[in-house]
């Protein structure tokens, strides 16, 4: 990219004028942040012992829990969260023009912590359980926003996502409960979700019906008929509805790293799947012959079809290659977390696996982190009920979505789709 | 009169204005219109207004036809008797006819006319029913016709509707007034508030191009998370004294009279709101059709680089509608909580008609009226559904999957005519790939 030169590059030695942008966004948002970490210390103190488990019964390495004082503790970090924010105010003003990354990312782990202590003064928060809990319910999110990057580079607005995991969890608990085999399952998973994606691609690429239009109806068929035969035939018949889950494989010594050993390698295979789908689609996209195509597909179609890609082909099957992807999401509530499949149970985790996609800007590895994110949020939320909140909990939930407007609307960062996303091709 | 009343700034349409220029300037605007489509929902939305209504008709007997075989195959009875078939293949049939006719009956039975009810005034409740379930999804088809007729979507009836249904229903139980005036503010108070709940997702495609798709998606979740809040929080939205995240109930005031109290017979629950949505369609065909916001409205419908070049402030035009959408929206929610459920509500008062009311305006191809019929054929469907229900144990759910068949082959023209045989208009766009897709081949040979 950075390779491409503007026209007139022969003349005299062109000495490029470096525009200094100076964004204040970071530094802005940081201060309101650092200022609510100084109300929590002076003005609200708590006071008190905070605990913070670090390790289950269960685990090989016994982690002392970690007993921090909580009034001193918030001060403390809040006076390094105020140094922050003024050395985000230095990199603007004196620096490069934009605060880095990493600021903000140790300017949030440090908040949060100031946040959980306070919150949690002379309680207990269950470090491990937290972050099983914020995977549990990130596994759906993650698989559903690869699948929608894929399908969305490719230039097809993936709105069904919803309907792909519910589908995806209701082909798995009918063929895991006939066959017995959870790995069969897992591939009804697949393939059901890959029909709803065949259904999305026939009709928005075949007939050219609007691809929003499309999904939103899909979603509701999908409700529809998962619901009509739970209701018919999976509650009179629960032999129908009890898939073999996958059994929990340890992954022998790393899962005994402490902390995070267990809440990353204590997993169903579904879990592993999803590690190395993550790495694949980022792999795939950026560094492979299909990934260029199917991007070239998707920002430009014209030029792709001009160089000799046959863009309606290779949309239809990129879309069905996302929903196979999605599909496994919707395996891992059957075959994982529930076991069972009940009656709209995916309860809107399309739309934030979909609002991870824009969040993460289409990039496979930013919107894995974006699903980790409203995970955790969505974990948090239940995590704080258990204690006692300020915050209401409905608050937190709302949180991804509320973040979503605002990528969206540029506030934070900014998100542009894939140029063709949404467009059908219609070869002139 | 239209005519005299209208600005000229917005009134030139586009085919007088290219028969009024002259050749050698009309000539260069070509390749700029070609190179510079109108984006995709304008030619989708095209393609919803001139396919005819044979199509409609098919497709509802397709969804039927559908649904049918769902219920059969679910059906005990016809699983046993498919279990011999081969040894007598009539049971089978015979179950069949049974089960699909008599959920088909009932359905009908529960949405049109039941004359096992006794006399007329019972007999011919049902259809009430059916316009009460009818009016929200009308008024709130109406909301989303009104966006696709802008070239926009408004996928956010869910938080729109939630969002109303709480301003509604505020007014409704802490202000005390006279009958007349207090179903008037309350019913006002819910446009507003649906108005300005869509108004965001206006106002920020307007700024900042963000795709109102998504924001009114995400806004659904938003209204429904600040309502659940709301409706658990004494003094906000809870009755007091309550454990349940409920409302208190409307005072007799607010409530929409039925038509029951104006008849004095039956138990009719076809109340005001019927007619509020009788006026709103006749003011949004006046609208669309009679008004000069209107043609704005269609001119950047149909192409919003042509409609800017005319003059047409167009994120203005996206502003305007959103908000009037949004109101629309705001009268499906009152009618819901002055109407229906006037004890109280919960945070499912929605009731799906948010997402209902995209598939009434596809099928009524965003035209006023139309939306108004096809409103009255889901409501139809619901009233039904209910009855199916409880008489003959088939879930409600299946009239989720009628309704979106229907939409899903009324959208794709070509596929009812593929399945049935029909001649292909020649404006079809797979008639024109398959013609271009043979000229290469023609030039190979």
């Amino acid at each position: 990219m950075t390779t491409t030169a503007p026209a007139p590059a022969a003349s005299a030695p062109i000495v490029h004028e470096k525009a200094l942008v100076r964004s204040w966004k970071t530094p802005i948002i940081l201060g309101v942040f650092a200022l609510v970490a100084l109300l929590m210390a002076f003005v609200f103190p708590n006071s008190g012992e905070t605990t913070f488990t670090l390790s289950t019964t269960v685990d090989a390495i016994q982690l002392a829990p970690l007993v921090v004082p909580t009034q001193i503790t918030v001060i403390v970090v809040a006076v390094l969260l105020v140094l922050a924010a003024l050395g985000a105010v230095a990199f603007v003003r004196f620096g490069p023009g934009r605060a880095p990354l990493w600021i903000s990312v140790v300017f949030a782990v440090l908040f949060l912590f100031a946040f959980l202590t306070w919150v949690a003064a002379d309680k207990n928060i269950p470090v491990p359980g937290m972050l099983v809990g914020t995977l549990a319910l990130s596994v759906p999110l993650i698989f559903g926003a690869l699948g929608g990057v894929i399908s969305e580079r490719g230039g097809v607005v993936n709105i069904a996502i919803e309907g792909q995991l519910l589908f995806g969890a209701f082909s798995a608990a009918i063929i895991g409960s006939i066959t017995g085999q959870p790995v069969i399952a897992l591939i009804a998973a697949m393939v059901g979700a890959m029909l709803v994606s065949f259904v999305l691609a026939a009709f928005s690429i075949k007939y050219l019906v609007d691809q929003v239009i499309v999904g939103v109806v899909l979603n509701v068929l999908v409700v529809g008929l998962t619901s009509f035969f739970y209701s018919k035939v999976l509650t009179s018949d629960p032999s129908l509805n009890s898939p073999v889950k996958f059994p929990i494989w340890p992954i022998p010594g790393l899962s005994e790293i402490p902390i995070l050993g267990p809440v990353l390698f204590r997993q169903t295979v579904i879990v592993y799947i999803m590690y190395i789908a993550v790495f694949l689609v980022w792999f795939g996209l950026f560094k492979t012959r299909w990934g260029l195509r199917l991007r070239a597909v998707g920002e430009h179609p014209q030029a792709a079809d001009t160089v000799g890609i046959n863009v309606n082909r290779t949309r239809f099957w990129n879309v069905a290659l996302a929903g196979a992807v999605v599909g496994i999401g919707g395996a891992y509530y059957t075959l994982d977390v529930v076991g069972q499949f009940g009656k709209e149970m995916t309860n809107g985790a399309g739309f934030i696996a979909l609002a991870a996609v824009i969040f993460g800007r289409w990039d496979p590895i930013r919107a894995t982190l974006a699903g980790l994110l409203f995970g955790f949020a969505t974990n948090l939320q239940s995590v704080l009920g258990i204690i006692g909140s300020p915050v209401p909990s409905d608050f937190m939930l709302m949180l991804p979505y509320v973040v979503t407007i605002f990528a969206v609307a540029g506030l934070v960062g900014v998100s542009r789709a894939p140029a063709a996303d949404g467009t059908p091709y219609i070869k002139s | 009169m239209s005519d005299k009343t209208t600005p000229p700034a917005g009134e030139t349409p586009e085919a007088v204005e290219t028969e009024q220029v002259p050749v050698e300037q009309r000539a260069p605007e070509a390749p700029v219109a070609q190179a510079d489509p109108p984006p995709a929902a304008n030619r989708v939305l095209r393609e919803i207004l001139t396919s005819n209504w044979l199509i409609s008709l098919l497709a509802i007997v397709v969804a039927l036809l559908i649904g049918a075989i769902l219920i059969a195959v679910t059906d005990p009875a016809v699983q046993k008797a498919a279990g011999y078939f081969f040894a007598r293949p009539g049971d089978t049939f015979r179950a069949i006819w049974e089960s699909v006719s008599g959920a088909y009956v009932s359905l009908f039975q529960g949405a049109v006319y039941n004359p096992k009810r006794g006399d007329f005034v019972n007999a011919i409740k049902p259809l009430t029913e059916t316009l009460t379930f009818a009016t929200p999804l009308i008024t709130a088809g109406l909301a989303v016709a009104l966006t696709f007729r802008v070239g926009m979507f408004n996928i956010g009836g869910r938080g729109q509707i939630l969002v109303a249904a709480a301003c509604a229903g505020w007014v409704s139980w802490s202000i005390d007034l006279p009958a007349p005036l207090h179903i008037l503010l309350a019913t006002v108070a819910a446009c507003v508030g649906g108005a300005v709940w869509a108004g965001i997702a206006g106002v920020l495609k307007a700024r900042t191009g963000a795709h109102e798709v998504i924001v009114t998606i995400m806004l659904n979740y938003v209204a429904f998370y600040l309502i659940s809040y709301l409706l658990k929080t004494p003094g906000a939205l809870q009755a007091p004294g309550a454990n349940t995240p409920k409302s208190p109930p409307a005072l007799p005031s607010a409530v929409y009279p039925t038509l029951s109290d104006l008849l004095g017979v039956g138990s009719y629950r076809l109340h005001l709101g019927f007619l509020f949505a009788i006026i709103a369609t006749i003011w949004l065909w006046y609208l669309l059709n009679r008004s000069s916001m209107g043609f704005r409205f269609r001119a950047v419908g149909e192409n919003p680089h042509a409609a800017r070049v005319a003059g047409i402030s167009v994120t203005r035009v996206y502003i305007v509608a959103m908000l009037l959408s949004g109101g629309l929206m705001g009268l499906a929610g009152a009618s819901q909580v002055l109407g229906t459920t006037t004890t109280g509500f919960a945070a499912g008062v929605d009731a799906g008609i948010g997402f209902d009311a995209i598939t009434v305006a596809l099928l009524g191809r965003s035209k006023p009226w139309g939306v108004f019929f096809s409103g009255i054929l889901f409501g139809a469907l619901k009233a039904g559904g209910y009855t199916m229900q409880a008489s003959q144990g088939i879930p409600i759910d299946i009239v989720l999957v009628v309704q979106s068949v229907i939409v899903l082959l009324i959208a794709a023209p070509p596929l009812v005519r593929s399945i049935f045989r029909l001649p292909r208009p020649d404006a079809e766009p797979p008639a024109r790939r398959k013609r271009t897709t043979a000229t290469p081949e023609a030039v190979t040979k």
